[in-house]
Parts: structure tokens; C-alpha cells; sequence
């Protein structure tokens, strides 16, 4: 499974320049879209068993409509093929589950539409923005008629269980857990240009393997990761466009081996049991929580004073004006604003289109400064 | 085995309590880092002139016991360290044809008077290895070199392309600083900015130049961990916000932009008072620019303050601004983030290489210096979390690591045998 549309810096609203947008959407479209999505085409082409699932947010979808159309035709005919899922998610890549649980629904329904819109096709499996999850989220989902969530299979969640297989969240009865394997997930996302890793250069029949292993003692692998993977973070010189194309054929040598969409997987394999999450988790850092978004103060105060003004946004009937407050709910403002430099910094810093978390932090006020003056 | 002890013999031209200014600050930083007896270094510090120091393990050396032969003058001392071409036409001016012959060479003929009195200094004492502040002391160092062929560390704190913004150099004072980083073994440079400066503009080698950035001696938090209480209190019990600039004023620290900044502050934040904590040659000349900008009784001029006054206006205030043109380091941004201060920091500066908790400008944007200071003073949360983030950084900021690499550089440089200068 891929995921795109994680935007971070590719799409930074309000903030950014539009032709400063522009010419990150058409830089990455290049470098990572558009050849993934043809190379996609011709493994679905050639492997008529093979599968793929996307995550993408409408933002996404409106700036490919913006300055990238073709983008969205290549993502149409992958979808067409029949054997391309769409996630469900929020439509702003939000965080609004921890601040307006109405918000929160708002925002997936508009994204349900928006990829009927475009692809003709319902969602049925959800993921929230950053693999962010905890037992509630599940509950929520499995309330708006979804049938599986996607999260992270963080260690500390697990303890010794396994993330290869299907889990029932706490409490429910209608919606299964599936969880990514990000050590395997990483491999590829992470690890595969690192000179200094161990196992580089990684083959597509070194990895094909290492899943393989998986039989015998799970069912399912969940691989997740960036869609900017292929061809932006991990370049082309890097062998990756080779390695995502030997990758079927590679997977394909074990007999036992199939691809499944996550729908196809809830429909295969029956949870193994019960699996409780109270706290968040996510898929970010080392510490897999939300301090990435909600650490520190300036974090706090921005996302809290954003939330605030939610009713007066959508009292004032300002369609614009609502539409600018939703781009602010995007969870990558408060990822920019992030001061755990010393660590995770790095990442942060490499996400991140301004010069500290200051100035993120600023800017974003200033916005919302503006936007309040609307009301 | 413990190293043997290395001798350092080292020329200032000012020191605490007596400093206009931040060299001073940065050689009592250095000397009592490099004085600390686990280092194996004795360092004698040689100045000028007789004078009181604050009090410290070093042992000092005054050049003006030592005879020489050439003749002495006493005159009232104009001279600072921070003589720019500006000031010193002004002050020129004003004097009479025959001051002016007897005043023109004034400051130069000292500088050599201490290169002499160097020499004498250097038969006598024992050293290693030869470290000298600034192009005041550079004739100094090189003259003891010449005398003891030992390496000689040219330190520089700031350079007259920093002193002027690059209008008016003067052209013997940069000859003396050239020739001074010609001669040594080794250039130290305060910040990467001014190692540029130093590439570019004396045209010495990249190899031959090391950054050592300056540091911060923390406050003890427990035995002071009351903040001052100050007759400025009043500003705060009236509500207004208070934001502080610390430095001389001078052309190279870009006052006039500060107060650009707090025009444009003014208008949005009203009940914000600026405060210009220092003395220098366009002091004047400033206080009319507060007038023409209508912001004169928002604008508090307190002259040059040190120690308690000082720690005092840093407490006070809820945001320090430091539009410096050319900042070879910056010492006064690290007092300020010591003091528990957010600090806003000129790109163009040395301390903005050190410091990542801050925020950046560019010193003429005055509409960017602008908007982040009504950013900090409308958001508690920016200003709470520059503060506590700037604060955890200090602390390898010290002048112990910037004692560490003094030492190896002293080291390395006496191992080898080093050539005397032709």
C-alpha cells in the first residue's frame, strides 16, 4: 500500500507563494508522480494479481487539479483497472479528531465526495491523517459505516504480538485494525539509499525474502509508506524505480504470496483478537505520539486558537472564508511549528518550507490573525 | 601523565571593569576558561596600561612599566578600541590646527608604543606560544614574535570592514590588521561571518583560519535566582512591553533600523516602550532620528550601562533586538538569553550561527524586524518558547569550548617548530 498526499512542504497553503506551490507540485509530479504512476500501470498491466491502495488527501487533489491535471488522470487510470483502493481520511490532512469531533466528520465526508468526484469510487477502509489512533478514532469510524482503520504497528502497542495480522479494535464489532509493518515499511521508505546500512543495496529479491519469511507466522504485511518515496526522497539514481519494478515479480516467487487492497484483506482474514489502544499513537518520530503536532506551547496555543473560531467560521456562512480556515486545520502547520530539533529535528527541518518553527509559527498566527478579521 | 604546563603570553588592549565593549568581555571570557588549572595553560595578559582587573587567576602585565625609548606622550585618551573613521572625523574637527597635528597620529602612536614596549615584554618573559586581541594588540603580538620566534595566534574580534559597514576604511588601520594576520600562524576568527571577511577582504588562506566562537559565562541561577528588581519596574506595572537594544551606537550596530522597526511597532502595539541600553558616536544623531520619527517619549536612551544596570534592563525586558549591520559575534544576545530574554537576532551577525533558538532578520528589513517583534509580544507561547529553548542551548555556548579549541590550536602550534618571520 502507498500513501500520498502527505503534503508537508510540497503544498503549504496560505503561506507559501501560490507559484512557490506550483513549482513544488510540478517538481515532485515529475520526479515521483507521474513515473510511479505510469511504472505502476504497467505492473498492473503485466501482473493481473498485483494491487495497489492509495491515501490522498483533497488538498492534494485540489492543487493536482491546480497545476498538475495530468497527475490525477494517471491516478484515474490506475483506479480504473479496478485493483487500485482509495482510503478514506480527512480531507485536510487535519488533526480534527482531537479538537471537533463535527469538524472531523465534515472533513471526511467532503473527502468521500471529492474522490467519488474524481474516481468514481466510495471509500471504505480509513486511515487518519499521520497513522494518528487511538481506541476512540476506531469507534468513530466504525460509527460512520467504515469497515477497517489503518494505524501504525508500533512496538510499544504490539508488545509481542504481531503486526502481520488483523486485529479488532477495542470495543467494536464491524471494523478491523490493520497495522503497518514499518520495519519492513522503512526498509524501503528509510533505509534503502543508506550507504552505511547493513543490508544495502537492498534487491526487490532480498526484500521479497524478508516478507516471505513473514509465512508461517502471520497472514498479512502492511507496507505504508510516502508516496514521495519513489523518485523524491529516495531519487532515481538511487535504483529505486528498479526495485519498485522487479518488486511484484520478486514477491511473486514464494507460490504462497498474493497482493490484497486492505478491503480484500477484512474480507479474508478474521481479526485475531481484540487489540486496545487508549492513548494516540502515529506514525511519527521516534516517539510515535502527537508531540510531532502538539508539544510545545506556540503548538498548543496555534491549534487551540484555530478551533476556537470554528463555530464563528461556520456561523458567518462564508463559504471563502470557510475554506481558508480548513486549509489552517492541516496537521503539517503544526509539524513546521515542531521544536524537538535536537532529535527528530532533522526531519522536521527537511519537511519544513520555513526557516525555524518561529517563523512557522508566525505566519500561521498572522493567517489566522487575517482570517479572524473576516468573521 | 599530566601535559606540560604550555605558556601562553597574551596582548589585549582592554579589560573588565575598564571595556567599552564586547573585547573586553570576550578576553575576561577566554583567559579565565583558559586559566582553569586542569587546562595546563599559564597565561600571562599583557595591556596597555596599568589599570584595576576584575580579579582572576591570570597574572597581568602592564606594557606602560615597561621603559622604552620613545617618547611619551599623555594626552586625554580618545581612544577606544571602537575608534571608527566617522567619529574620529568628528572629533577631529573640532580641535585646533595644532591639536590636530599633535592629536592626528594619536592612536597609532600608541599602538606602536605597545608594539615596543611588546618587545621588552617578550625578551623577558617565558612563553610558548604568542596570542594577540584585535589589530590594537595585532602590532604587539608580531613585534614579540620577531623578538622570540614563537608561533603567534592573531585573534580577530572584529575587523574595520565591521567597524564601518565597509564606508570610510581606514586605510592604515587595515594595513596594521593585514599585516598582523599575515604574520601569524594562525588566524582566529569569532564566527564564520567574519572568517569570509577575513578571506575576502585580507586575502588569507582558508587553512590558516580557525572559527572560535565567543561564549557566555551562565549566571549562577541558584545564588541569583531572584531577578533584579529596577527603577524601570515602573514600565511593567504600567502594562507596556519593553524591547531592548545593548550595544554601542555606532554605525555597525544598526540602530537606525531598531528604531525604524519601532515606528512601525508603535502603530500597532502603542503601549510598547524601546529602550537603547549604550553610548557612541551617532548617539546624537539617533536621539534626532527618535525626534523626526515622532516616538521620542516611547524611545528610552540610557547611555552606556554595565553589570547590575545592565542585568537590570536585560530583565525588564520581554524582547532583546539585535540589528546589527556587521556583527563579527555578538556577545550581548547571549547575556540576553542568559537573563531569560527572547532575542531576535540581524542575520548579519555571528551569534546567529550559534544560537538556533532565535529569530532571524535581515538588519535594513525593518517591516520583518517589525512584525516579529509584535509576533513575540502578542504571543506568550513564541516568547515562552524562544526563552526556555535559547536557555538550554547556552550552556554549550561556554567559554570552556571555546578554551578547548584556543588549546589545541596553542598546541599544535607549539609542537611544531615554526619559522621566524623574515
Amino acid at each position: 500500500m502507498f500513501d500520498i498526499g502527505r503534503d508537508r512542504d510540497y503544498f503549504g497553503d496560505s503561506s507559501d507563494s501560490d507559484i512557490n506551490n506550483a513549482r513544488v507540485f510540478e517538481k515532485v509530479a515529475r520526479k515521483s508522480y507521474l513515473p510511479t504512476n505510469a511504472l505502476l500501470l504497467e505492473l498492473l498491466n503485466e501482473h493481473p494479481d498485483f494491487k495497489v491502495s492509495f491515501s490522498i488527501t483533497g488538498i492534494f487533489l485540489d492543487q493536482a487539479e491546480e497545476y498538475s491535471p495530468e497527475t490525477i488522470e494517471s491516478f484515474k487510470k490506475l483506479v480504473d483497472t479496478g485493483r487500485v483502493e482509495i482510503l478514506a481520511e480527512t480531507y485536510h490532512h487535519s488533526l480534527a479528531f482531537l479538537y471537533s469531533q463535527k469538524e472531523f466528520e465534515e472533513q471526511i465526508r467532503l473527502h468521500a465526495d471529492k474522490v467519488k468526484e474524481h474516481f468514481g469510487v466510495t471509500p471504505e477502509v480509513f486511515r487518519n491523517t499521520e497513522f494518528i489512533y487511538n481506541n476512540d478514532i476506531a469507534h468513530a469510524a466504525e460509527r460512520m459505516g467504515y469497515r477497517g482503520v489503518l494505524t501504525e504497528g508500533a512496538d510499544h502497542i504490539l508488545g509481542d504480538r504481531s503486526p502481520n495480522f488483523m486485529y479488532r479494535p477495542q470495543g467494536t464489532k464491524n471494523i478491523s485494525l490493520l497495522l503497518k509493518n514499518y520495519k519492513l515499511s522503512d526498509d524501503i521508505a528509510f533505509r534503502f539509499s543508506q550507504r552505511e546500512w547493513s543490508e544495502y543495496p537492498l534487491t526487490a529479491d532480498k526484500f521479497g525474502s524478508w516478507v516471505n519469511n513473514v509465512n508461517g507466522s502471520g497472514e498479512i504485511v502492511n507496507l505504508f509508506m510516502d508516496y514521495e518515496t519513489f523518485g523524491e526522497h529516495q531519487w532515481e539514481d538511487t535504483g529505486i524505480f528498479e526495485f519498485l519494478k522487479a518488486f511484484p515479480s520478486a514477491i511473486y516467487k514464494h507460490p504462497d504470496n498474493n497482493f490484497v487492497t486492505p478491503s480484500e484483506a477484512i474480507d479474508r482474514y478474521l481479526p485475531r483478537e481484540e487489540i486496545d489502544i487508549p492513548e494516540y499513537i502515529s506514525w511519527a518520530d521516534v516517539e510515535r505520539d502527537l508531540s510531532a503536532w502538539l508539544h510545545n506551547d506556540m503548538q498548543q496555543d496555534a491549534i487551540k486558537s484555530l478551533y476556537e473560531i470554528e463555530d464563528d467560521v461556520k456561523l458567518s456562512g462564508d463559504q471563502e472564508l470557510l475554506s481558508d480556515w480548513r486549509k489552517l486545520t492541516t496537521s503539517d502547520h503544526f509539524y513546521y511549528m515542531c521544536t524537538k530539533w535536537w532529535n527528530d529535528g532533522d526531519v522536521h527541518k527537511y519537511f519544513s518550507p520555513y526557516e525555524s518553527p518561529y517563523e512557522a509559527f508566525i505566519a500561521f498566527m498572522n493567517v489566522l490573525h487575517d482570517l479572524k478579521l473576516r468573521i | 601523565m599530566p601535559q606540560k604546563p604550555l605558556k601562553v603570553l597574551m596582548f589585549g588592549w582592554e579589560f573588565p571593569p575598564h571595556n567599552s565593549g564586547g573585547l573586553g568581555t570576550a578576553c575576561l571570557g577566554l583567559t579565565r576558561a583558559l586559566s582553569d588549572s586542569s587546562r595546563g595553560i599559564e597565561l600571562t595578559f599583557v595591556l596597555p596600561k596599568k589599570q584595576e582587573t576584575v580579579k582572576m587567576d591570570t597574572s597581568f602585565v602592564f606594557a606602560d612599566s615597561y621603559p622604552v625609548t620613545m617618547k611619551v606622550r599623555l594626552v586625554d585618551s580618545i581612544l577606544s578600541p571602537y575608534l571608527n573613521t566617522e567619529s574620529y572625523k568628528d572629533y577631529y574637527h573640532l580641535l585646533s590646527s595644532g591639536e590636530k597635528s599633535f592629536y592626528g597620529n594619536t592612536l597609532f602612536e600608541e599602538v606602536e608604543q605597545y608594539a615596543k614596549r611588546a618587545g621588552v615584554i617578550a625578551e623577558e618573559e617565558e612563553f610558548d606560544v604568542i596570542h594577540a586581541h584585535d589589530w590594537l594588540a595585532f602590532g604587539a603580538g608580531v613585534r614579540a614574535k620577531e623578538i622570540s620566534g614563537k608561533p603567534l595566534v592573531v585573534q580577530v574580534h572584529a575587523t574595520e570592514f565591521d567597524r564601518t559597514g565597509g564606508n570610510g576604511v581606514h586605510g592604515h588601520v587595515f594595513e596594521i590588521e593585514k599585516r598582523g594576520m599575515a604574520a601569524a600562524d594562525k588566524v582566529i576568527s569569532v564566527s564564520g561571518l567574519t572568517k569570509n571577511i577575513i578571506k575576502e577582504k585580507y586575502g588569507i588562506v582558508d587553512e590558516k583560519i580557525e572559527v572560535v566562537h565567543n561564549g557566555n559565562d551562565m549566571r549562577d541561577r541558584d545564588s541569583y535566582a531572584k531577578k533584579t528588581i529596577s527603577s524601570l519596574q515602573i514600565f511593567k506595572d504600567k502594562g507596556k512591553d519593553v524591547v531592548l537594544f545593548v550595544g554601542r551606537i555606532t554605525l555597525q550596530k544598526g540602530l537606525e533600523y531598531f528604531l525604524y522597526a519601532a515606528k512601525t511597532v508603535l502603530e500597532y502595539r502603542p503601549n510598547t516602550v524601546f529602550i537603547v541600553a549604550g553610548s557612541g558616536d551617532m548617539a546624537e544623531q539617533m536621539m534626532r532620528l527618535t525626534a523626526k520619527l515622532g516616538i521620542s517619549k516611547s524611545v528610552l536612551f540610557t547611555g552606556f550601562l554595565r553589570g547590575k544596570e545592565l542585568d537590570e534592563v536585560y530583565d525588564i525586558a520581554d524582547l532583546f533586538i539585535m540589528p546589527s549591520v556587521s556583527e563579527p559575534f555578538g556577545l550581548t544576545a547571549l547575556e540576553a538569553i542568559d537573563r531569560d530574554t527572547p532575542v531576535i537576532l540581524s542575520n548579519q551577525s555571528g551569534v546567529s550561527e550559534v544560537v538556533k533558538n532565535a529569530l532571524r532578520v535581515d538588519f535594513w528589513d525593518s517591516d520583518a524586524m517589525a512584525d516579529k517583534i509584535i509576533s513575540v509580544l502578542s504571543h506568550p507561547s513564541l516568547a515562552g518558547e524562544l526563552e526556555k529553548n535559547a536557555l538550554k542551548e547556552l550552556p554549550q555556548i561556554s567559554w570552556a569550548s571555546a578554551a578547548d579549541k584556543c588549546s589545541l590550536i596553542y598546541r599544535a602550534l607549539a609542537s611544531h617548530r615554526v619559522p621566524t618571520m623574515k
